[in-house]
């Protein structure tokens, strides 16, 4: 009997701790998600809904005004186009920057492995440090040296930057991937005829996959939502499209229009999210993986 | 197939020396070990014969031909690694062609010199597998098969098999020395364990400290141990060196050793009278492989531990001041008991106690 009833106030209690976690998490996820919750319906409500009733509450007549004003007619500065050409010009400095900051990286990191020169550790440990300054110190030198190449104020400028700055970063990853692949793997391919280029893309590359996923996770993500070197070094048509929304959202007249402010903000946020959800998962088990085994 | 000379060769990483003035020469068919402990430079020469490492000074020539300015790909040699070294993104059948391609052997011939090489290392069924999905064996294999379709004057394995398990070690030895004897190829060969050089090798070279030790057929190194430091690494257990003193007697060279219960002579010893006229009354160092003891007349020792090994059973005890390990037959000794041993005294070296040098 005794026995059986403690038993029983053991499960009560388990339960109750149960219940108590569980409660905790629910409440604490549904908090952060507030924010998000508040963004998609105010976007799906008309103005005038928004501005009547409360932020929180299901629209009462559902619309996509506001995605499609965002999107394509919204008035940034004089022009009234909406975002998408800011996220033409988005994806227009993004990829090529993911591209070749990736590329380099690569190259960087399979050479300090790889093919150890005098001082190598040194310009790694140099390269190291560039991780770690911080945007605001290279603005001023950065926008010399886009005036004297001739690319200020272009996208082709936004790639030039986000490649040279990205470069700390993707070479910080491949160095580190490289150096668990054993050298004589190297020395193997030299013996069968392999050169220095071939080594690299037959066998070096392929090898470093998962690494390269991450890279370009890393980069797109970075480069996409920058906001301080596009508004630094671009202005009018060839901002990138957080530069766009930082105009939409910061218009001084009239109604404030916070259904195109919200739907704006998730367009802009889109990409990073697909990339997320489509390379997410490689994306963990790139930064899990040491090379492969044999 | 070819000659192999290493004149002079010296190699410095910076102010280090890792090899001083090496010169080793084999014949054209030749299997020559490098023995010698981690971080003797046994790779280091390794690499440098391949081509992976720059020459410091000296010559390299294989054929006659100095090679110290050739590229890798040009010496024609191939190299088995410790790690194997697969191409990890590739299949096995990929992994073996992979040089054949960059020299642009036609695609036929390519898969005729896989088929053979798969025949031959009993892998056909592998090709398509990627090294990952290899067991350490096959791996060794595919390493072998990708240095075979080479057809190469020199093969260079830098210790292959370190990283498999005792059974298998023993197996895939057997399969190198087949893989020898098949293709008659020069071989040079990378390892710390002495037994593996003992039984691959037609000559061997024991290393210490970027130094050649000694270098001679395997047979010659284990019985005319060059120093008491070859004595002591090849064979094991190992050779057991005994301080002694010299004395002329009547069977010509007889060593003197102190037991616990006095001296006693050891008669016979086959010494140049020279040299025994030279070391008469001096102390001098005594080797003594543990076969060389047998149950018979000549020294009473206490035996301390017996070690049955399941073949024979080891005795150890103490023979002029320090420990000494004979091998017996199953049941010859009992720990605590007195033992009387006869010595194989025309077996027997003796090296100057000074240099450590072995005494003609
Ligand atoms: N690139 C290098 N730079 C500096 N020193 C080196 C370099 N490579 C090897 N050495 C040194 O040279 C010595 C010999 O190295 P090596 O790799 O030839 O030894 P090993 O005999 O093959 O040893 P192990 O049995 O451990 O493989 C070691 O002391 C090592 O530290
Ligand atoms: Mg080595």
């Amino acid at each position: 009997m005794a026995a059986e009833r403690s038993s029983a106030s053991a499960r009560r209690a388990r339960l109750v701790g149960r219940a108590f976690i569980y409660g905790t998490l629910v409440l604490l996820a549904l908090l952060y998600l507030m924010p998000l919750w508040v963004m998609v319906v105010t976007s799906l409500k008309s103005l005038d809904e928004v501005y009547a009733g409360s932020f929180i509450g299901l629209p009462r007549a559902l619309t996509l005004e506001a995605w499609e004003k965002a999107w394509a007619t919204a008035c940034i500065g004089t022009e009234c186009g909406g975002l998408r050409p800011y996220f033409v010009n988005s994806i227009l400095m993004t990829v090529p920057a993911v591209v070749i900051s990736t590329a380099i990286g690569a190259m960087n990191g399979y050479i300090l492995t790889k093919w150890r020169f005098r001082g190598a550790n040194l310009i790694f440990g140099l390269m190291l440090f560039a991780c770690f300054l911080p945007f605001q110190a290279v603005i001023l030198p950065m926008a010399q040296v886009l005036g004297r190449l001739g690319l200020a104020g272009t996208i082709a400028g936004l790639v030039f930057v986000h490649s040279v700055y990205g470069i700390t970063f993707t070479t910080l990853f491949f160095r580190n991937y490289f150096v668990t692949i054993p050298d004589e793997l190297t020395k193997a391919a030299q013996i069968d005829g392999a050169g220095f280029f071939r080594i690299f893309f037959a066998i070096m590359l392929p090898a470093a996959l998962p690494i390269v996923v991450v890279s370009s996770i890393w980069q797109f993500t970075q480069i996409w939502n920058d906001f301080l070197f596009g508004v630094s070094f671009t202005s009018g048509a060839s901002s990138p499209v957080t530069v766009a929304l930082n105009n939409i959202v910061n218009v001084t007249m009239g109604r404030k229009q916070y259904n195109v402010d919200m739907a704006a903000a998730m367009i802009a946020a889109v990409p990073t999210l697909v990339v997320y959800v489509v390379a997410g998962r490689y994306f963990v088990r790139g930064l899990t993986a040491g090379a492969v085994k044999g | 197939m070819a000659t192999l000379e290493i004149d002079r060769v010296r190699k410095t990483f910076g102010s280090l020396d890792v090899l001083k003035e090496v010169s080793i020469a084999i014949g054209d068919g030749d299997f020559l070990v490098l023995l010698g402990p981690s971080g003797c430079g046994k790779s280091t020469l390794l690499n440098m014969i391949a081509g992976l490492e720059s020459i410091t000074g000296g010559e390299i020539r294989i054929a006659g031909e100095v090679i110290n300015d050739l590229p890798p790909k040009d010496r024609d040699i191939a190299m088995v690694f410790q790690s194997y070294a697969l191409y990890p993104t590739m299949t096995v059948r990929q992994n073996i062609e992979f040089g054949m391609k960059i020299r642009r052997v036609p695609a036929a011939e390519r898969a005729r010199a896989t088929a053979a090489a798969a025949e031959m290392l009993q892998m056909g069924h592998l090709l398509d597998r990627r090294p990952s999905q290899l067991s350490g064996g096959q791996r060794q294999r595919v390493a072998m098969g990708r240095a075979i379709v080479r057809q190469p004057r020199l093969f260079l394995f830098d210790e292959p098999l370190s990283n498999l398990d005792a059974k298998l070690r023993v197996d895939m030895r057997t399969e190198i020395k087949r893989l020898h004897q098949r293709l008659g190829t020069t071989i040079v060969y990378v390892t710390h364990d002495q037994i593996e050089a003992m039984t691959l090798a037609t000559r061997i070279a024991v290393m210490r400290d970027g130094v050649v030790e000694q270098f001679g057929p395997p047979q010659e190194v284990y019985d005319r141990p060059a120093n008491t430091y070859v004595g002591r690494f090849v064979g094991s257990p190992a050779m057991n060196i005994v301080p002694t003193r010299l004395e002329a007697g009547a069977a010509g060279a007889e060593a003197v050793v102190t037991l616990p219960g006095g001296e006693a002579r050891i008669g016979a010893i086959p010494l140049s009278a020279g040299t025994l006229e030279r070391c008469r009354g001096r102390d001098v160092l005594m080797g003594i492989r543990p076969e060389h003891f047998a149950p018979g007349r000549g020294i009473t020792v206490d035996v301390d531990v017996v070690e049955p090994t399941g073949p024979d059973t080891l005795a150890i005890f103490t023979l002029g001041g320090v420990e000494v390990t004979a091998r017996l037959e199953p049941f010859a000794a009992s720990a605590g008991r007195k033992l009387d041993l006869a010595i194989k005294t025309d077996k027997v070296v003796l090296f100057d106690p000074g240099t450590e040098t072995r005494l003609d």
